[in-house]
């Protein structure tokens, strides 16, 4: 084949093969909305499940959802904070810290279903916390953190050295200095970084069957005493959520209308998963300009 | 106590920072190295309870291809095949597929490939596990019943729903290191008369292997490790398949689909942690290949 032709027919197919991801992409999206849209309803999205009749909603579980991404986020930023900003600012660069950089790394290819695995064995057995929500959001932690860390000493890298060196200059502490000067300049980067950690919690399924469990027993939604075992914000009770709902509807369910309510509740979920993406680009680009008085 | 009231007051406000902050993220790193270490310790002698306690012998395990717990024999043969078949087919059709997309953005149309395909890219990787494999149980099951023999459900199934999955994976990483690539290289081959193509695969695919290499290891060690959607749509039969469009299980689909339904301690939930040893050793590898090739890449 001549070069000139051989550049047409390589240049074509990876067009084609580019567009076809598009295609794909669009494919998903619309069979999720158009089989899902019409499913969503105020009442689907409040009432409870059915387990054999039809017409079952997915309240409580989108109630868990949302519930357990507080709870893991609780949990999760403060530590994935600190341990980021000690791999920025205060890791040598020794051995040490290339030891804890593998770990990080390692921690992040864990398969979800191992770190399920093992907080099913340790906390949900050894610590007898039980199948609760409590046990998926300290197994979502661990999910997370890696991410947190990178995201959080990536941000703090990110920061100009000028501005430390003033901070020092002005005889600050170290700590003083990362708390008001480098902080609130790598917040935005965080914050993106934060809600983006936070659309995976959503999704997780594998890593919360064995921990926040695969059932939620009857919640009163009118008793807000989080120390009742009734109550919707009791976080030592079992919670479905709402990727686990749809996993076990699609393999056990016996509702007539299962595939129906798994995909009403695909299209909550990619719906909540792009708000997030959405509103991560927003937030981060909005408080870059608050803070940097960039226009 | 005398030296500590000499100080002036504001080096010692100092220190108590210092203290703090030193304190509070060391504190936060402790917990990542006791989490790794504990999860290690612990799937590792679950893991091998089967063979230290129960007395299953590790080649039976590893090579005996019955699987049936009720005859006592715990042959994992057919679980790790699938998982490793199910994972390399995924690469071999998500490389290619991911390496293509790279090169829209990069070389062909640089203006505004990046602006289609980054949302896309981004997007897929954000659709949760579970909905792909709703979406892998309706749309693309039905598909292969219709078009090829067996039930639909099956390893090439799996495989496909995989490969979309780490799509995200192995494009973003072909991306950064196509974007990376100093101009000169580029510029050097066109200057002699190189066509696009001819500069792609001769000047540009070379130079950026390792890194294209490493996102391919990296998307395989996420499809083997994926469990829902996979176990959704591969069938779940405790066989080696002598078919693509067979019904067969992988690793992570056997562990979801029994762990609840075994008794803690037993022989048969025992095995079930053996297989999540050899889920975590495989990380371990895919962790060193990576490391492996991106130390060769700095050379």
């Amino acid at each position: 084949m001549k070069p000139k032709a051989a550049d047409k027919l390589a240049t074509g197919i990876i067009v084609f093969f580019a567009l076809l991801i598009v295609a794909v992409l669009l494919g998903m999206l619309g069979f999720i909305l158009f089989r899902g849209l019409s499913h969503i309803s105020w009442d689907f999205l409040t009432s409870e499940p059915q387990t054999i009749r039809e017409g079952g909603g997915i309240g409580p579980q989108l109630f868990n959802s949302l519930y357990l991404l507080i709870l893991t986020m609780i949990i999760t930023i403060p530590l994935g904070l600190g341990a980021g900003i000690y791999m920025a600012e205060y890791a040598k660069p020794n051995k040490l810290t290339d030891a804890i950089r593998l770990i990080v790394e390692v921690l992040s290819s864990f398969p979800s279903i191992v770190v399920g695995l093992f907080g099913l064995l340790v906390v949900v057995q050894q610590f007898d916390f039980g199948f609760s929500l409590f046990s998926g959001a300290i197994v979502l932690t661990i999910f997370n953190m890696p991410l947190m860390v990178r995201v959080t000493e990536q941000a703090f890298r990110s920061v100009p050295k000028e501005q430390k060196e003033a901070g020092l200059a002005m005889g600050l502490s170290k700590w003083k200095i990362i708390t008001s000067i480098l902080f609130p300049v790598a917040l935005p980067i965080i914050v993106t970084g934060t809600i983006l950690a936070a659309g995976r919690v959503f999704g997780e399924a594998a890593a919360l069957l064995f921990t926040a469990g695969m059932t939620t027993p009857h919640i009163n939604f009118s008793d807000w005493n989080p120390l009742h075992h009734n109550s919707p914000l009791n976080p030592f009770r079992p919670a479905e959520t709402l990727a686990v709902h749809i996993w076990k509807v699609n393999s056990e369910g016996l509702a007539p209308d299962a595939a129906q309510i798994a995909a009403g509740a695909s299209a909550v979920l990619v719906i909540l998963v792009l708000i997030f993406n959405l509103l991560a680009r927003w937030l981060g680009r909005a408080l870059y300009r608050k803070f940097t008085s960039i226009k | 106590m005398k030296s500590n009231q000499d100080t002036p007051l504001l080096l010692r406000k100092h220190r108590t920072e210092e203290w703090i902050g030193r304190g509070y993220t060391t504190i936060c790193v402790l917990f990542l190295i006791v989490i790794i270490i504990s999860i290690v310790y612990f799937v590792a002698t679950k893991g091998i309870s089967t063979f230290a306690i129960n007395n299953v012998s590790l080649s039976d395990f590893l090579f005996g291809s019955t699987w049936s717990p009720d005859d006592n024999k715990f042959g994992a043969l057919p679980f790790i095949y699938g998982s490793f078949l199910t994972s390399l087919l995924a690469a071999v059709i998500a490389s290619p597929l991911s390496v293509c997309a790279a090169l829209f953005m990069t070389e062909i149309v640089p203006s505004w490939g990046k602006k289609l395909l980054q949302p896309v890219i981004e997007l897929l990787a954000g659709i949760p596990s579970v909905v792909y494999g709703f979406i892998g149980l309706s749309i693309l099951v039905p598909f292969m019943r219709d078009t090829f023999p067996g039930q639909g459900i099956g390893v090439a199934a799996g495989a496909i729903v995989l490969s979309i999955m780490i799509l995200p994976t192995i494009t973003s990483i072909a991306t950064d290191a196509l974007g990376a690539l100093p101009r000169n290289l580029k510029e050097a081959s066109y200057g002699l008369g190189a066509t696009r193509w001819q500069t792609i695969y001769g000047v540009i695919i070379p130079t950026v292997l390792p890194s294209i290499l490493t996102g391919v290891v990296l998307g395989m060690a996420r499809a083997f490790g994926e469990a829902l959607a996979v176990q959704m749509v591969i069938g779940n039969a405790p066989h080696i398949p002598t078919s693509l469009f067979e019904s067969a299980s992988t690793l992570t689909s056997v562990i979801t689909l029994n762990m609840s339904n075994t008794v803690m301690g037993s022989v048969q939930n025992n095995a079930l942690w053996s297989m999540a040893m050899i889920l975590m050793l495989m990380t371990f590898v895919f962790v060193f290949v990576v490391r492996l090739l991106e130390r060769r890449h700095k050379l």
